[in-house]
Formats: structure tokens, C-alpha cells, sequence
């Protein structure tokens, strides 16, 4: 029987007992790959020589008698915006196409150093900037439970990789939302941590005050299991914050007895749909019958989280991509002189939606608008924040969906980025405060489609984040088909 | 209404050195307008006596022990590089002709 339905922990604990190999693990998943990418498209790159090469020296240590770690022979999907010593990182973009980083992402190292199995690079719009995939320069991902639909975004790839089971698990990053809308469009789990909580390092930025990067898994626990792994200080990152990984494992038996439990008024009504703010109040009632206090709570400033992250995000990466110049990496066009050089290897190089948030930031930071736009959206998150911290004193954690909708359709929102921004509506305060959110599937839609729910805890809450995490998954519906 | 031109696109695509089609131009115009009439709500606050958060973590100054650490391999990242030549980047001319 093929292993590649396992949890994280089942295999890792199977390989390092002794009672499958990691090469058997490893060939099992890259099985389910072969099986299904050509339909889903959630790879940009199989890294099968690499996956099966690390395989065997996990194996090699578990006959030496040594521990491999907890990971031991997981096979883990990996976002291509993260940098993998020897094997191309493209962010989905043609500027970078062919480009081989010389170096890894911490974590990617905490990854190999915990014994997992790097399987793929995962498929994302251009440069994490979309909501869908489809703004992918080698095409979009399609979503596992409906190819149809679009497996949301930017971390479509890894999220579809998982609810495939190319993977039980993968890494992805958050900017506004693209771990958590992905996950719940594609029925997996999908964390964001606390800004600083996880090593930017060997992230590509898009925006920096924003990103981070988090797990993906079809369980709660295996979750909890991978952000332990990644999670801690790094003197490579200087926002990384200074103080060990939080043991959430350890908490997720815990129980929600006792727990207040905000459901968050401006994220819960106009714009959501119906079917999927009845799955959230179910999972309300469910946290509500296993103990907890539910209460509603407004935190209004939240209103203005996504007309503020359209500013300051576009703003951040108008400044971070002005480094694709042609000079030290990925494509160049030449031209007469060195700004045509810039200007054609640019124009080449990025996608419409990359452009278009270029422009955007550009102009917002620009003479006579920055005040206006970029100084606003600064003090608007300095609004949310503090509705958050207001919200806090009452609430433990907070609730809300995930996103407005199920899985949308190809090209539904393509012609109207505006549409296409507002999929992120619940997902970006989160960002803006820094704070961390989880997604976890419960139910379906009217569609059939996986719901999420979003979990949502002040900075380094995520412990009492996964307890309610995982009160929600032992209470949700069956999974979705 | 957004108060964004055709003209106002066109400066910010040469600031940010990218070229647009007359048609880009049109279409760019439109979707920009309408997220910044979005941001209209933003705006609009008067909030003035807020201070601002450019970042979510209170960080000043982080520094490390000024210790030599090693750094990436200069042929392995010159490697990468579009063209290089006798380990440093080559680009096109920067300078216009002495007069």
C-alpha cells in the first residue's frame, strides 16, 4: 500500500523506526506526482534526483543507528520563492528563469537538518503577487478537488501539492493572505506566523514588512510539527524575532474549556458568501459546545486593511523588485546604453500583475502622494493594530472565514484586478499587524468545494491559536471529496 | 473619481523602467484608477495625530559581533550574472562620450 496518505508524523515516525525506508516514502509521492501533474500544474520543478538522492542518506543514518530528526524521510513541497542551493528559483517569473540561487533559505537547511525530503518547487503567481496562480509565467495550477477551479493563491502550487498528496507537507508565504486563501480554497491547512517568528532568509521579497513564510499540511498536528521545525531565531534575518520556536505540539490536546473566542463582525458579513458564512458559524457552535466562550467582537479599522495593503504592499515591492536590472541575475536584454538595458530587460522580464503593482507603489510613494497614500495606509495600520490589541483584552483569539468565496473559476477575475483583491479581505489584517492566522477546513460549500476558517491570535499567540486549530478540526464536517 | 491620468502612468512606467504599449497604457490607466478610488476611503481619514507603523516589530539597530564570517563564493554568484568578466559585472555603458 502507498504511504503517500500518511500524515507528516505517521512517516516520520514509520522511517525513523525502521518500518518503511524514506527511499520507499520518497518513490510513493513522486508516484501521485506522475500521476497527476500533468492536469494540476503545481510544480514548477520535481526535484526527483535531489528527493531521492536525500532519501537515501536519511536512510544511511537510520542504519548508522543515528536519529535523523523529527522530520525524518517527510517529503515537503517548497514554494519557488524560496532559495534552494543548486536547483532554480524562479518566482514564477520569467526575469528569473534558469537563475540557480548560491545559496539555501534557513529554512530549507532546518528542513534538511530535521531530516525532510525536499520534493518540489511549487507554482505561484509571479513573484507571490496574485490570488489564483494565474498570474504564473509558466501557467496557472489547477485546483485538485475541481480542475475547473482555480486553487487560489500566490502559494496555489503548494496547497494544491498538498491536497493531491504529492506531499504531507509544505512551505509557502504569506504576504496578504497567500498561505491561508489557497488552503482553504484547496481544503488543506495553511498557517501564518507572527511576523518574525519564521527566517525570512533566502526568501525572495516582495514585501518586506509583510512576508512570512509558514506551513502547509493536511493535519493540524503536522502543522504544529512543521512550524517547530522552522520557526526560531536567525542572525541571518534581522527581523527575525530573538527567542525560541514556540511548542505548540504540546498544546493541541488542550482543549478549547474556558477559551473566548471573538468572531470578528467586519469580516463576517457584507461580501461573504452564504454558504461559507454558515460553515463558520457552525464551527462557531462546534467551539461553543467543546467549551469555549464565543462572543461577537468589532474591530473596525479592518474596513480599511485592504485599501491600506494595496498601498504599502505595491509600495514595498516597487522598491525590493527594482533589483531585477539585469545586472547580477536572471534575464537581461541588452540595450544601447544602461537604462535602456534596464527598461527592456524589465519590461521583458515581469507580468502584467507585477507591473501593475510596480506602478502602483511608485505612485504612492512618489512626490505630492505619498502623504496622501502611503503615509495614510501607515497610520491605518497602526489603526488595526490597535483594534486588534482592543480586542484582545476581551478575546484569546478571534474568528472569521478564511475567504469570501469557494474555489472561483479560470479567468473569472483576471479582467478586474480590484475583484481579484478583494479574495483577500479577511486574510490581511493579520498581515498588516503582524500578527499570526491559521486556515482549517471545515465543510464544504454549495458547491461541494472546501470552506475555511480562520483562526486568529495576537503576535506569538500561536499556541492558543493551534489549540483552537485543532478544536475546529476535530469538530468539522468530513473532508471535502 | 481618482484623480490618475494616462499621463500620470506613463511617468510612473519610466520611474520604474518599464515600457507600455499605447494600449497597456489604456488598460493599466483603468484597473490603477479603480484601486485607488478604492484607497479613496483611506484617504479620506483624518487621522493626522496617528502615529505610523512602517513595520510590525519595534526593532532598532539589530547588530551582530564584528567578527569575519565567511560569504557566498564570488565565482559561484559572478556565475549567475548575466555577463561578468574578470570577477566583477559588466554592463553596458553607463557614461556618454567625453566632449
Amino acid at each position: 500500500m502507498s504511504l503517500a496518505a500518511n500524515t507528516a508524523l505517521a512517516i516520520a515516525a514509520a522511517v525513523r523506526s525502521g518500518a518503511t525506508t524514506a527511499r520507499q516514502v520518497i518513490e510513493d509521492h513522486l508516484a501521485v506526482v506522475a500521476t497527476r501533474e500533468s492536469e494540476l500544474h503545481a510544480c514548477n520543478l520535481v526535484m526527483t534526483d535531489q528527493a531521492l538522492a536525500a532519501a537515501d542518506a536519511v536512510d544511511a543514518a537510520v542504519a548508522r543507528g543515528e536519529d535523523p530528526g523529527p522530520l525524518a524521510g517527510v517529503p515537503v513541497a517548497l514554494k519557488d520563492n524560496m532559495c534552494t542551493r543548486g536547483v532554480p528559483t524562479t518566482c514564477s517569473s520569467k526575469i528569473l528563469e534558469g537563475w540557480t540561487p548560491p545559496y539555501d533559505a534557513t529554512v530549507v537547511e532546518r528542513l534538511r537538518a530535521a531530516g525532510a525530503v525536499a520534493i518540489a518547487k511549487t507554482n505561484l503567481d509571479e513573484f507571490a503577487m496574485g490570488s489564483s496562480t494565474e498570474n504564473s509565467a509558466f501557467g496557472p495550477t489547477r485546483n485538485p478537488h475541481d480542475p475547473s477551479r482555480v486553487p487560489g493563491g500566490s502559494s496555489g502550487g503548494s496547497a494544491a501539492a498538498v491536497a493531491a498528496g504529492y506531499a504531507p507537507l509544505a512551505l509557502g508565504s504569506d504576504t496578504g493572505g497567500s498561505i491561508r486563501q489557497p488552503a482553504a480554497l484547496c481544503g488543506v491547512v495553511g498557517m501564518k506566523p507572527t511576523y518574525g517568528a519564521v527566517s525570512r532568509y533566502g526568501l525572495i521579497a516582495f514585501a518586506s514588512s509583510l512576508d512570512q513564510i509558514g506551513p502547509f499540511s493536511n493535519t493540524v498536528a503536522d502543522a504544529a510539527a512543521l512550524y517547530e521545525v522552522i520557526g526560531g531565531h536567525d542572525p541571518r534575518d534581522t527581523t527575525s524575532i530573538d527567542q525560541p520556536v514556540a511548542a505548540v505540539s504540546a498544546e493541541l490536546g488542550r482543549g478549547v474549556e474556558g477559551l473566548r473566542v471573538g468572531v470578528v463582525q467586519e469580516l463576517s458579513g457584507e461580501g461573504i458568501a452564504d454558504d461559507v458564512a454558515a460553515r463558520v458559524r457552525e464551527a462557531t457552535d462546534a467551539l461553543t459546545a467543546a467549551g469555549a466562550k464565543v462572543g461577537e467582537v468589532s474591530v473596525p479599522a479592518c474596513t480599511f486593511g485592504l485599501s491600506a495593503y494595496y498601498l504599502i504592499a505595491p509600495a514595498e515591492a516597487s522598491s525590493n523588485l527594482a533589483r531585477y536590472d539585469g545586472v547580477r541575475y536572471g534575464l537581461r536584454v541588452d540595450g544601447e546604453d544602461i537604462t535602456q538595458m534596464y527598461t527592456r530587460t524589465r519590461t521583458a522580464g515581469f507580468g502584467a500583475e507585477v507591473k501593475r503593482r510596480i506602478m502602483l507603489g511608485t505612485y504612492a510613494l512618489s512626490a505630492g502622494y505619498y502623504d496622501a497614500y502611503y503615509g495614510k495606509a501607515l497610520k491605518v495600520r497602526t489603526l488595526i493594530t490597535r483594534d486588534f490589541d482592543a480586542a484582545y483584552e476581551q478575546f484569546d483569539v478571534l474568528v472569521s472565514p478564511t475567504a469570501p468565496t469557494t474555489a472561483f473559476a479560470f479567468g473569472a477575475k483576471t479582467e478586474n484586478p480590484l475583484a481579484m483583491y478583494l479574495s483577500d479581505v479577511c486574510t490581511i489584517p493579520s498581515n498588516l499587524a503582524g500578527h499570526p492566522a491559521i486556515s482549517v477546513p471545515f465543510g464544504t460549500g454549495d458547491d461541494g468545494l472546501p470552506v475555511g476558517v480562520q483562526v486568529l491570535a495576537p503576535a506569538l499567540g500561536e499556541a492558543v491559536m493551534f489549540r483552537v486549530a485543532a478544536a475546529l478540526e476535530a469538530a468539522a464536517p468530513g473532508k471535502a471529496s | 473619481m481618482s484623480k490618475l491620468t494616462r499621463a500620470d502612468v506613463a511617468h510612473v512606467a519610466r520611474l520604474a523602467r518599464l515600457e507600455l504599449s499605447d494600449d497597456e497604457l489604456d488598460m493599466f490607466t483603468g484597473q490603477l484608477a479603480d484601486v485607488l478610488d478604492h484607497a479613496a476611503d483611506v484617504e479620506a481619514l483624518e487621522i493626522d495625530d496617528v502615529p505610523p507603523t512602517a513595520h510590525p516589530l519595534p526593532l532598532v539597530n539589530v547588530l551582530r559581533d564584528d567578527i569575519v564570517q565567511p560569504s557566498l563564493d564570488r565565482d559561484e554568484v559572478l556565475r549567475a550574472a548575466p555577463k561578468a568578466e574578470n570577477g566583477r559585472f559588466v554592463v553596458p555603458r553607463i557614461l556618454g562620450e567625453a566632449p
